[in-house]
């Protein structure tokens, strides 16, 4: 393991919520580890803490085996890529990525090798004289990322490093980010609000909510699998659908699922459903088959087109059909059509089912 | 940006006021000046500006004022310094007083000053008997142009040091710097087109400096007299010609510092102006 | 010289020095200030009081102070208003539009805050004064501009004509042109968007630069020491009583008179401070 966090607290005042609450996660070695979350979920300071940039109020952080609880930033051996880049104004491209070998007095040849090395990398060999006010956004985030894996470090930190970007380029940079780290193998600490980005490029998730862990996985086992209703909320569109156990079973609509046998009679459950697990179908002709819900509004939205579904009950379901699929259906708004739930994640108050 | 209707009203209003008063206020007097430089022989004008006395003048004007700002530099940036990153009680008022020397009028500054750095003025007992005079020496017209200079360079650094993006800081420590390295290296460079242009003013400013000087100076030829007073003498003489002439080389002076502080300005802002990318 | 806020920096523990060294360089800070600033500062009150509080207030009521009085208020009554117009019409015009020359413009507005106070005298001489080019023409119509209130105003003109103005623009280039285009959009003239979207943006630079443009011109020295004749009881401003009265060894009266003026550049101070207090609460 590579960073191990051990019950980390961090408060900014005296009352109210600690920013970071008895944190602990392991993050492996040379992967990509995302602390994902909403803003103030407190992710940004607990990668602040495993920096050195700010100091735990209690808890312990191990990188790589070595106790840099109280070590000052300068020494942890790490490095890291701000939202907002942080590059040296004054300085070129070259002397910006050179920097941190330079404190360390490397010997000029090998800190002019090792910048040509890191300018390479980025694949930005011509640009090397420029000063960063003369590079756009991406480049100027490579550079910095140059600048930060200059130095070898043991652990690599992201805070939001593609924020400040149009939103192609950000998809980009993500791709760009996953065949850096292909190549250089270097731990990875990602903090991130966007979940289609966690989902993508990680292989680790921790998924954080007002300074406390909500749950941590494989993203698959995240998305698939959530944990608690925040996380199913949070991660993968969804919507959600109340219900309440009937006969031992959670009855949810239309759907039915086996309850734990510790469920009262009536109690209520929260059903999440994502857009994309929901099939439509309209009812053949003459049929008297009950339909689910209502069609309330369609919009066609890239490649697949989104069906407000109205339920009886009143509540709204979002549901994403293909455009192929959604043509072969010939539904119109207004309509009636049956819903068949393919998957849900169901929660009995706050424990899943 | 060729003839195009302007959206927003009173262009001709403003453009035409403007003008006219400042060609008033400002322009007409000031050709005034030129146009008697003009009448100024060559020989005339060496003349005088070239004398012993005249010469020594400008050599104390400048030595003096640019001293003065070096010192204001120093501490200038020491004061922005503290006033924008530390916490002390009395802050807020320490940050206005600092602009007392543009708030006060120069004579006010010239007479205390003098009082205090006397013979057994407040400061000047203490001094004279560890054997620094300050009074009527040139020492003492460093001291009052530094008082003078003062705000100049704390008022362009802290903006500056305000601005700055601690990102940057931590930037620098991830990558291994020390706060020392951090200073000389990250910081001051960014500071530095601010502090030279504080440097700039105080130095102009205190270039021309009267008021505040002539009391502490003691007027001596060749040795405490400074140049704005030679002008004066010679205006009292109506020797028109000669005080255009020493105003001349002044004026030249004054105007190129200027235009080097809005060059350096100007560079600032290309160089290190990062647009939104 | 724009009122600077001082912003509350977050607080980055990681960047504050150690202790010791901090307290170290606000000490030395503090010190340099005390040094030159403060200890001048009680000096000219102590100075001011030092034969006792009747012959302070027996000092500034003197009919020669009274005149003083008068004429220095009279030069900034002048001076300050002209200049406020002409700062106001001057930021409009070089915020809001772009026109060839704008450059040259700021320049020359900035020439006389470069120049020395005594030139900025010397040059009305040279117009006005008896060898000067009106020199003959103002003699034989009996018109006295030098050494006569008419030059003492002028040249307090001339020093604090950008005052108003580099306060102001600044701060109309900041905000931006977006409410004023609203205004028109919604029918108000030029000049009723002006007084009611811009100035009331714009009211803590407008006053702090009046502040200053006062200050300067109720305490400018050089220029006017050359254009006035310095005849008591006329045409002398505060200032110049003040250094006549020096230069007849009358320390306390010199001393009772730059007190007023001190006092003024304290409220200049004040008031600066609380406009930044309100600039900053929204």
């Amino acid at each position: 393991m590579s960073v191990i966090v051990e019950q980390v607290t961090k408060r900014f005042t005296a009352t109210g919520t600690p920013a970071v609450s008895d944190v602990s996660f392991h993050a492996p070695s040379g992967a990509i580890t995302t602390l994902l979350g909403p803003s103030g979920a407190g992710k940004s300071t607990l990668l602040r803490l495993i920096a050195g940039l700010e100091l735990p109020d209690s808890g312990s952080v191990r990188i790589e085996g070595v106790d840099c609880t109280h070590l000052p930033v300068q020494q942890r051996g790490i490095g890291v890529v701000f939202q907002s880049y942080a590059l040296f104004k004054h300085m070129t491209v070259r002397q910006n990525i050179a920097f941190g070998l330079e404190t360390r007095r490397q010997p000029r040849a090998d800190v002019e090798a090792r910048v040509d090395e890191m300018l390479h990398l980025i694949q930005l060999e011509d640009l090397g004289k420029r000063y960063p006010s003369q590079l756009s956004g991406g480049q100027r985030q490579r550079v910095a990322f140059a600048r930060a894996l200059a130095i070898r470090p043991k652990l690599l930190l992201l805070d939001e490093p593609f924020g400040a970007l149009d939103s192609r380029v950000r998809v980009e940079l993500r791709e760009w980010l996953q065949s850096l780290h292909e190549r250089t193998g270097v731990t990875t600490l990602l903090v991130t609000h966007d979940q289609e980005e966690a989902l993508e490029i990680s292989q680790h998730v921790v998924v954080m909510s007002d300074g406390r862990v909500a749950q941590a996985g494989r993203p698959e086992d995240i998305y698939d699998r959530p944990s608690t209703p925040f996380v199913a909320s949070f991660v993968g569109g969804t919507s959600m659908l109340r219900g309440h156990v009937r006969s031992g079973r959670a009855e949810v609509g239309s759907l039915v699922v086996a309850s734990a046998g510790t469920a009262r009679e009536g109690a209520e459950v929260h059903a999440f459903v994502r857009p994309h697990d929901i099939k439509i179908a309209k009812p053949a002709h003459g049929s008297t088959e009950p339909t689910t819900g209502r069609v309330e509004r369609l919009k066609s939205v890239g490649g697949y087109v989104k069906v407000l579904l109205k339920l009886p009950t009143g509540e709204t379901v979002s549901v994403e059909v293909p455009r192929a699929e959604f043509d072969d259906l010939g539904v119109v708004e207004g309509d009636c059509v049956q819903a068949d739930v393919r998957m849900a994640r169901v929660f009995l108050g706050d424990y899943a089912i | 940006m060729s003839a195009r209707r302007r959206v927003l009203p009173g262009f001709g209003l403003t453009m035409g006021l403007s003008w006219l008063y400042l060609g008033l206020i400002v322009l007409l007097p000031l050709s005034g000046l030129f146009l008697k430089t003009f009448t100024l022989t060559w020989d005339q004008f060496f003349e005088t500006v070239a004398s012993p006395r005249v010469l020594a003048a400008y050599r104390l004007s400048f030595g003096a004022a640019f001293l003065a700002a070096l010192v204001n530099a120093v501490f200038g940036l020491l004061v922005a310094w503290v006033l924008v990153r530390y916490r002390f009680p009395g802050r807020g008022l320490v940050d206005a007083l600092v602009d007392l020397p543009f708030a006060l009028p120069t004579a006010v500054a010239g007479l205390t000053l003098t009082t205090l750095y006397s013979h057994n003025g407040w400061y000047g007992r203490h001094l004279e008997a560890l054997g620094i005079k300050v009074a009527f020496t040139p020492l003492g017209i460093v001291v009052a142009l530094t008082f003078i200079g003062l705000p100049f360079v704390v008022r362009t650094v802290q903006p500056v040091l305000e601005d700055l993006d601690a990102d940057i800081e931590e930037a620098a420590a991830t990558l291994g710097a020390s706060p020392w390295r951090t200073f000389t290296h990250v910081l001051l460079p960014s500071i530095l087109p601010a502090l030279l242009s504080g440097f700039t003013l105080s130095f102009a400013r205190a270039i021309g400096e009267y008021g505040s000087v002539i009391f502490i100076s003691g007027n001596m030829p060749m040795k405490t007299e400074i140049a704005p007073l030679l002008i004066v003498t010679r205006l009292e003489q109506y020797d028109y010609a000669g005080a255009t002439a020493i105003a001349g080389v002044m004026l030249a002076a004054s105007f190129s510092l200027l235009l080097a502080a809005n060059l350096l300005q100007r560079w600032t802002q290309r160089r290190f102006e990062v647009r939104p990318g | 010289m724009h009122p600077t806020t001082l912003v509350a920096r977050r607080e980055r523990r990681i960047l504050s020095s150690a202790a010791p060294v901090r307290w170290l360089l606000i000490g030395v800070a503090l010190a340099f200030l005390g040094f030159f600033l403060v200890v001048p500062l009680v000096a000219v009150f102590s100075y001011a009081l030092q034969k006792g509080v009747g012959a302070y207030l027996a000092a500034i009521q003197e009919p020669e102070s009274l005149a003083a009085i008068r004429l220095t208020l009279l030069a900034a009554g002048i001076a300050v208003p002209l200049n406020l117009a002409f700062g106001l019409a001057a930021a409009w015009l070089i915020a809001r539009f772009r026109f060839r020359g704008r450059e040259l413009l700021l320049t020359l507005i900035d020439l006389p805050f470069s120049v020395s106070p005594v030139i900025a005298g010397l040059i009305f001489v040279l117009l006005f004064g008896r060898q000067g080019w009106l020199g003959p023409w103002l003699v034989e119509h009996d018109i006295h501009i030098i050494f006569a209130v008419p030059g003492i105003v002028l040249a307090t003109l001339f020093i604090t004509f950008p005052f108003v103005l580099r306060e102001v623009l600044p701060i109309m280039q900041a905000q931006g042109s977006d409410e004023e285009e609203a205004a028109l959009s919604l029918g108000a003239s030029g000049w009723r968007t002006f007084v009611h979207v811009t100035l009331p943006k714009v009211k803590w630079g407008v006053l702090y630069g009046v502040l200053l443009c006062n200050a300067r011109a109720m305490g400018e020295f050089g220029a006017v020491s050359v254009v006035s004749g310095h005849v008591r009881g006329s045409t002398n401003t505060l200032p110049l009583h003040a250094e006549i009265l020096y230069n007849e060894y009358n320390l306390a009266g010199a001393f009772a008179v730059a007190s007023l003026l001190t006092v003024l550049a304290l409220v200049t101070l004040a008031i600066k401070k609380y406009i930044e207090w309100r600039a900053e609460a929204p």
